[in-house]
């Protein structure tokens, strides 16, 4: 259990990170909070040649509003931005997302940008950036390019970043709205383990408690984490009541390819998210009439 | 290949440690076996029992999942830096016999370090909140029910005034 042997270099900004990578190509890795990378390692699943250390890039670190989204650098802790109070009211499904990641310890090193690369198909910030329709913001030497969600998530553990690029920051949209509303919920086997199948979803509605937008999102049951748009589109204009939420989420299955193992079988995956999906629809509904009524949460 | 190596300046329990430590070694292996601080205790060596958990700038961390060379600059403080100035053990040290809160003690020092952690900041958690700062520490002995009291007894002990942590 011990890693094989590697040349390391501490990256002080972005610049130099991509030209290490630039430098030492496929053999090198960005190290961020370690906490999936370091395993893998100690397990001789990965022996980078080379390991550029990001954790002391301060531009990594920013968090801010830009008009209808909120920026995060890839290299902020998990810790921080579930903490961070004005981000969870401008995208509250981070933080309600970041409740179910791992535990204290793996929190405090563990990065955004490091969760969103390894891209576990259970993991709950993909999921997140998934449903929402994020963008990833990939640097190389010398040149930028934005991917959206839909492109980034390829397949389990391979995102669209090649080898020479460094994830800089994450663009999550803000629902500006009144009346918004989201939810998060998944089932583990024990709180902080990766989810066997996960949900959220965020809904929007008018005075009158019509829906006039909405997203769901379901992981673990696909090789990436899906966007159930069909489903979606299907409750605007709707009073999302209970039995107009259950008929919706009936097709669910069409999403999903969900694999059988030793926690559950494809069949039981598919039955999960349909009842988690109905649940975070009807708790993002729930939450946005309390925000009409001012009982933020 | 050589043995690539890297010369770092680690803080660890208030005392600066300058050396040349190969790029692969482990922070708990780097406390462990170079500066022979063997109260941390390693377990699975890939992130899930808990048991090496140290104080890192202040946040409890993993250090089966950093490597040495990461904590060039930082600050460490272990489970040997828990007890007091004088060496006794602190209140929650000495709230983890009163209770039984261990066994073998494997996973005793990545339970101080959490429960030290989450008192700073939360001096009186409820059984939930304990369970919940310790949901990243593996004990196969206690059954966690002992740990939790310690925790608490710690907490009352403190706001008694019986105690100076
Ligand atoms: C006990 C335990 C429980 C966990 N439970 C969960 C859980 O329930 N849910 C969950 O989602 N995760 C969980 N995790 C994983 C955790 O969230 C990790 O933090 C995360 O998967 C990886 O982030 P990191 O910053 O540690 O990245 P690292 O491990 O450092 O890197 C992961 C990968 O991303 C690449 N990378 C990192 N940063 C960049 C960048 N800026 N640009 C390009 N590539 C980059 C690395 O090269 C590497 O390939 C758990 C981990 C542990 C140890
Ligand atoms: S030895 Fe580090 S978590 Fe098990
Ligand atoms: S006391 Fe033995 S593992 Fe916890």
């Amino acid at each position: 259990m011990k890693a094989a042997i590697f040349e390391y270099a501490r990256a002080e900004s972005i610049a130099q990170a991509c030209s290490l990578l630039a430098e030492h190509g496929a053999d090198a890795k960005l190290l961020a909070g370690g906490q999936s990378l370091v395993p893998m390692m100690a397990m001789r699943l990965a022996r980078p040649a080379w390991l550029i250390n990001v954790n002391e890039i301060a531009e990594l670190k920013s968090s801010r509003r830009d008009g209808a989204v909120w920026v995060t650098g890839a290299g902020l802790r998990q810790v921080d931005v579930e903490r961070d109070g004005e981000l969870a009211r401008a995208v509250p499904l981070i933080r309600q997302g970041l409740y179910w990641v791992g535990h204290i310890q793996t929190k405090n090193r563990g990065t955004v940008g490091g969760s969103l690369v390894h891209a576990d198909p259970s993991a709950e910030l993909p999921l997140v950036a998934q449903a929402l329709g994020a963008s990833f913001v990939l640097r190389r030497n010398g040149s930028e390019r934005t991917v959206a969600a839909a492109d980034f998530f390829q397949a389990p553990m391979v995102t669209a970043t090649e080898p020479d690029e460094c994830l800089a920051e994450v663009r999550w949209p803000v629902w500006q709205g009144e009346r918004v509303g989201s939810a998060f919920d998944e089932l583990s086997i024990r709180h902080g383990d990766y989810a066997i199948v996960a949900a959220c979803a965020q809904v929007e509605v008018d005075s009158a408690g019509r829906c006039v937008r909405a997203v769901l999102g379901i992981g673990g049951a696909a090789s990436v984490p899906v966007s159930a748009e069909a489903i979606a589109r299907s409750l605007h204009g709707t009073q999302l009541d209970d039995t107009t939420i259950e008929a919706a989420v009936e097709s669910i299955g069409q999403y999903l390819d969900p694999g059988s193992d030793v926690h559950a079988t494809a069949e039981y995956r598919v039955h999960l998210a349909r009842v988690l999906a109905a649940r975070v629809l009807r708790r993002a509904r729930d939450h946005a009439a309390g925000m009409a009524r001012g009982t933020r949460a | 290949m050589n043995e690539p190596k890297s010369s770092v300046c680690i803080t660890v329990n208030g005392v600066e440690h300058r050396c040349e430590v190969p790029t692969r070694l482990s922070l708990v292996d780097f406390l462990r076996e170079t500066l022979r601080l063997t109260g941390t205790h390693v377990g699975c060596e890939h992130g899930i029992c808990g048991a090496c958990s140290v104080i890192l700038d202040g946040d409890p961390v993993r250090s089966c999942l950093m490597f040495a060379v990461q904590a060039d600059g930082h600050s460490i403080t272990t489970v040997e830096g828990l007890a007091n100035a004088d060496g006794s053990m602190s209140v929650l040290q000495d709230s983890f016999c009163e209770t039984h809160g261990l066994q073998c003690g494997y996973c005793t020092p990545g339970m101080l370090v959490a429960t030290h952690s989450l008192l700073k900041t939360n001096p009186n958690p409820s059984a939930g909140e304990i369970r919940d700062a310790i949901s990243g520490n593996l004990c196969r002995c206690t059954g966690y029910q002992q740990i939790v009291d310690a925790v608490q007894l710690a907490a009352r002990r403190v706001a008694a005034g019986n105690g100076n942590r």
